[in-house]
């Protein structure tokens, strides 16, 4: 329509408006898609067969991204309709499996009994609506460099089960925003052995309040592992000289003078590289202190 | 005991049962037929000449009305500045053209450069994405003081330098100010920043344009503190409308903290848009959208000088500070570093000297304007935080360094222009003392130790001008508007009570409180009277809600208005009980004559009002009053306040353990708003002096541009208050002796936190004397560990 155009007819605003349709109101800025909801994971793997198909967690990264328009998918596939990939279970030798499609505030809920750290670590993601609706898959296979679920997966030496094959979790994070997943593959569960103690120690980020630095330390029959969200430029990491002192002597002195070369660190509004490779040694610290 | 009712009482707020029901009426809310959507094309770059625009693609696009461009606005007025400040030689502000749209260069990240209106708002951002834009990159200007070196890159090529104005207030002899501190006893110097804030009000701004053909007439639902100023503004140097054929609403708006006061390229836009398409023409400002568009706040750099002689007496300050204006003028930004600032410099001291220095300057970065305080903030930081490094410096209590140096005679002319009608900062000072239990901190010090924490107590006094403000004396300091405001009592027939009043409500509580006033004085029930506001077809010519000023100056102009509905209501009264005038009383409201037991009830004298079968001859049917207030001075509110915090010397982590707030804001009419809005006021205050930092890079790249790098407070960063503001020294020259509350809590906290953060930083064997806002963990640790 050009300059001075009349209005629309008003019969075609009634007959949107009967149709059901949002003609007043905001409306969705995002890029059309089309979306499917399976009930199976092979479903699920199909529907992800189509080009630029992209799985939908929960939603808590990928939807603001769309919003932004800075992804364009064909199709959203949600994996919250699939009953196998929801719910928490322990199994006959004690591990912990979460279904990938399990929000965290379930995790928080009901691993609370089986592995509290893991479970305390859940209920400190977000807020009660991000804990809701965001996905231990969905977070873990982001792999965002300030988020919670890849230290406690790493710290914990879990195994990612995907629809095709096991993945230790030293072998699955392959730096910021990156991990060993191929297109379409979806992350079915997360198995974790159950450590004999262990504890998550955030520092917020002020803003975001993701972790500025976050340390997961988990103690085991056979040795110590201690894992460090947030601070690295190549995303979650294990802090093997940490895991050394403390596999010699399981107490916060046994790090003193232990300190993390900070030219990898993550350097922005929040916190200098030298800022967050201090905090490492303090959170794990107070991650040690916590678990004894 | 409290009150119940009227002036004095703990009043429930009525308008929260809308807010919190879901039943407000917000502008987003508000939909016309047929109307269609803008979308703005922003610049994602902070400063570049634009080598080609072509929209033709986009106007081919499905759902498209039209693309504009700067173009179409070649013969429309630019957006106005409200205040033109002339700088220390006596020349006037350097004041650049501030176009709708983009003409030939953008300034900053989120300047507008088209605009694709369409069907909807999906199809107006697909066609957005479908202009063919060059931008051929200029570097950007960001740091204030590199952009007032002689060749530095221009903002505005068609001005002479990047420097707005260079302004200066106080003592204008160099000299004379030069000798006061050669001849000290001692001199603190401090050298800081006010970091620039977002407002970031819960609802984003909207702008609703509409016309009507048959009649003419256009109708701007947008989200302001001040309809009337709007339409002024937009009407008379942007649009070039009759006023009598713009109407401009703003009806329930979700907070505004100053960055709501400002009319902006988008109202005129839709306003502008809605004729040229002949349809109505919706903007709602996306969160990201706001952070580039809304006015920001503060961002000032600073070095304050504190004379002292040998007995701790102040006897000169003196400032410098260079004031980022951003890329244009918004609308009263030129008054906020300057007449809201300056003039509180002197603060509640008498020192005798005092020279303030300006320097606005104009960067590739969004407008800033007033923002909560605006400017006093800034003045209050500046000086209280030179007196507490001089307290710490000298060795002595700060307390007692304040309190030596007090203004105890009102009024007070101050060197920087004001003329203080009252206060009693020391009384006010002992209900701090008192309130905020200082003589027990030295134990919850020991107590913090135990924990392996450090505490520190921060004090600060704050003054501030409120009620802003006599028009003739702002006409003199350049602005271009008066500040009076208006009110139109109408009485209805059954004795119920509309007010119409310039004062917008956006958060404060007017449509409880200014009820209070009117019910209280004719002693009715507050339920009988309703609050009209925030449409110019309904309500009087009214400047509009900022500056703590609505119940200060609207309702003055309210208690006015009433007093002649109260006068004519007497002489009906007297009529019907066939006395005298002179003897009618009210109360309660029953008119009696004065020694009988003749009376009549406040509704049938209203009732009589508009059936007049029984009614004196000589005076007009009905009853509605409208009157203008025009203050005489403005309002001196001032406050002691205290933090206490408690800082991690691990991570540098501080939580605010404890703040309490002494006020004097004259007399109060409803405790639990003013109780509300102190609160309000100090979590903004925490917000800066902990968390909120608008960030640019040297790119001018907006760093802090979402909510996942912009720290705004959330309830777990801010203690319970203690707000004690039993302290009351009635205002002198306004009918209710108020003073104004909304912005005190703002104006006295940052001080307070930062000094309670030196304070414990230095209790920890660290001597830091200064740290920048926001005082983040990580500056914190850097503090500790340099």
């Amino acid at each position: 329509m050009r300059l001075g155009a009349l209005p629309p007819d008003p019969r075609d605003i009634y007959s949107q408006m009967k149709g059901g349709s949002a003609p007043f109101g905001k409306e969705d800025e995002m890029y059309s898609f089309d979306f499917e909801k399976p009930s199976s994971i092979a479903d699920a793997v199909a529907a992800l067969g189509a080009e630029d198909a992209q799985a939908l967690g929960g939603g808590q990264t990928l939807i603001p991204t769309l919003k932004q328009r800075l992804a364009a998918p064909s199709v959203l596939v949600s994996l919250s309709g699939i009953a196998e990939m929801r719910g928490v279970c322990v199994e006959d030798d004690g591990a912990l499996v979460i279904g990938g499609a399990t929000p965290h505030a379930i995790v928080a809920a009901e691993a609370a009994g089986s592995y509290p750290a893991l479970a305390a670590l859940a209920g400190q993601i977000g807020d009660p609506a991000v804990r809701n609706r965001g996905t231990i898959g969905g977070s873990v296979a982001n792999n965002d460099p300030a988020a919670c679920y890849p230290a406690g997966v790493l710290g914990s030496g879990a195994t990612i089960v995907t629809n095709t094959r096991q993945v230790a979790a030293d072998d699955f994070f392959e730096g910021m925003f990156a991990t060993v997943l191929e297109e379409g593959e979806i992350i079915t569960s997360v198995r974790f052995p159950v450590p004999q103690a262990a504890s998550y120690q955030k520092f917020l980020q002020p803003a975001s309040r993701f972790a500025l630095v976050g340390v997961y330390v988990a103690r085991f029959a056979d040795g110590v592992r201690v894992a460090v969200t947030g601070a690295s430029e190549d995303g979650v990491f294990r802090w093997t000289e940490a895991e050394a002192a403390l596999n010699k002597e399981f107490r916060p002195d046994a790090l003193t003078g232990l300190s993390i070369n900070p030219a990898n660190m993550i350097a922005d509004l929040h916190g200098s590289k030298a800022y967050r490779a201090h905090l490492v040694s303090v959170m794990t610290k107070r991650a040690v202190m916590a678990s004894l | 005991m409290p009150k119940d009712s009227g002036i004095g009482a703990s009043s429930k707020r009525r308008e929260d049962v809308r807010f919190l029901t879901g039943a407000g009426n917000y502008t987003d809310d508000i939909n016309v037929a047929g109307q269609a959507y803008v979308y703005f094309l922003r610049s994602d770059i902070a400063h570049g000449r634009i080598t080609g625009l072509d929209t033709s693609a986009a106007e081919a696009m499905p759902g498209v009305v039209k693309v504009f461009t700067g173009k179409d606005f070649e013969g429309v007025g630019g957006m106005p500045c409200g205040w033109e400040v002339t700088d220390k030689h006596g020349a006037p502000m350097q004041e650049p053209a501030h176009p709708i749209l983009a003409q030939g260069k953008v300034r900053h990240v989120g300047d507008p450069i088209a605009a694709v209106v369409a069907d909807s708002l999906e199809q107006a951002r697909d066609a957005a994405e479908a202009i063919d834009l060059e931008i051929e990159e200029l570097p950007a200007v960001i740091d204030m003081k590199a952009a007032a070196q002689e060749g530095a890159v221009l903002v505005h090529d068609d001005l002479k330098n990047n420097i707005c104005y260079d302004w200066q207030l106080g003592e204008t002899d160099d000299a004379k100010v030069n000798e006061v501190f050669a001849g000290a006893a001692h001199v603190t110097t401090l050298d800081l920043v006010n970091n620039r804030l977002v407002a970031n009000p819960m609802e984003p701004r909207v702008a609703v344009g509409e016309y009507k053909r048959g009649t003419d007439e256009y109708t701007l639902y947008t989200t302001s503190q001040n309809p009337h100023v709007i339409r002024l503004l937009m009407c008379a140097f942007v649009l070039g409308l009759p006023e009598h054929k713009v109407r401009v609403v703003a009806p329930d708006v979700g907070g505004g903290f100053g960055t709501k006061i400002f009319h902006y390229a988008e109202e005129a836009f839709c306003t502008f848009a809605a004729k040229a398409c002949n349809r109505p023409v919706k903007w709602t400002s996306s969160r990201s959208e706001a952070f580039m568009s809304d006015a920001h706040g503060r961002d000032h750099v600073s070095t304050i000088e504190l004379a002292l002689d040998a007995d701790n007496n102040f006897i000169g300050l003196r400032t410098n500070t260079y004031a980022n204006l951003g890329a244009y003028l918004s609308t009263f930004s030129s008054s906020v570093p300057t007449w809201l600032h300056g003039t509180l410099m002197a603060g509640n001291y008498k020192t005798p000297v005092v020279q303030v220095n300006v320097r606005a300057m104009f960067t590739n970065t969004v407008p800033v304007d007033a923002y909560r305080g605006a400017g006093r903030p800034e003045a209050t930081f500046q000086l209280e935080r030179v007196v507490d490094k001089a307290a710490r410096e000298l060795g002595v209590d700060p307390i007692a360094l304040r309190r030596q140096n007090f203004i105890t005679q009102f009024p007070y002319d101050t060197p920087v222009a004001l003329t203080y009608d009252t206060g009693d900062y020391n009384g006010t000072m002992d209900k701090l003392e008192a309130a905020a239990d200082l003589a027990g901190f030295a134990a919850r010090r020991a107590a913090s130790e135990a924990k392996g924490k450090l505490r520190g107590l921060g004090i600060n006094c704050y003054i501030e001008a409120c009620g802003i403000a006599p028009s003739n004396i702002v006409g003199m300091l350049g602005a271009r508007a008066g500040l009076y405001d208006a009110a139109t009592v109408r009485v209805n027939a059954t004795g119920s009570i509309s007010v119409m009043v310039g004062a917008h409500s956006h958060g404060q509580g007017h449509e409880t409180a200014f009820p209070q006033v009117v019910a209280d004085m004719i002693g009715i029930d507050e339920s009988m009277v309703e609050i009209v506001h925030g449409d110019t077809s309904k309500i009087p010519f009214g400047m509009g809600t900022y500056g703590s000023r609505s119940l200060a100056v609207c309702g003055s102009a309210m208690v006015k208005a009433t007093e002649k509905v109260i006068d004519k209501a007497k002489k009906i009264a007297a009529h019907l009980l066939e006395a005298s005038e002179a003897d009618i009383e009210l109360k309660d409201g029953q008119f009696s004559v004065a020694g009988t037991d003749k009376s009549v009830a406040w509704g049938d004298v209203t009732l009589t009002a508009y059936v007049p079968h029984n009614f004196p001859l000589e005076v007009e049917p009905g009853l509605e009053e409208t009157a203008f207030y025009d203050p005489a001075n403005f309002t001196f509110p001032s406050g002691a306040y205290a933090c206490e915090v408690e800082l991690d010397p691990e991570t540098g982590q501080v939580t605010i353990e404890a703040f309490t707030a002494a006020d004097d804001f004259g007399n109060i009419v409803n405790p639990m708003i003013v109780d509300g809005q102190v609160h309000g006021g100090i979590g903004q205050g925490i917000g800066q002096a902990l968390l909120e930092n608008c960030a640019y890079d040297e790119n001018g790249q907006l760093l802090s541009a979402s909510f996942m790098d912009y720290a705004m407070p959330r309830a777990d960063d801010v203690p319970f208050y203690g707000v004690d503001h039993s302290s009351q020294t009635p205002c002198t020259h306004n009918p209710l002796g108020v003073k104004g509350c909304g912005e005190a809590g703002a104006i006295g906290s940052p001080p307070a936190v930062v000094n309670a953060v030196l304070d414990a930083m230095n209790s920890g064997g660290k001597a830091v004397d200064h740290i920048d806002m926001p005082v983040s963990p990580s500056r914190v640790w850097a503090a500790m560990n340099s």
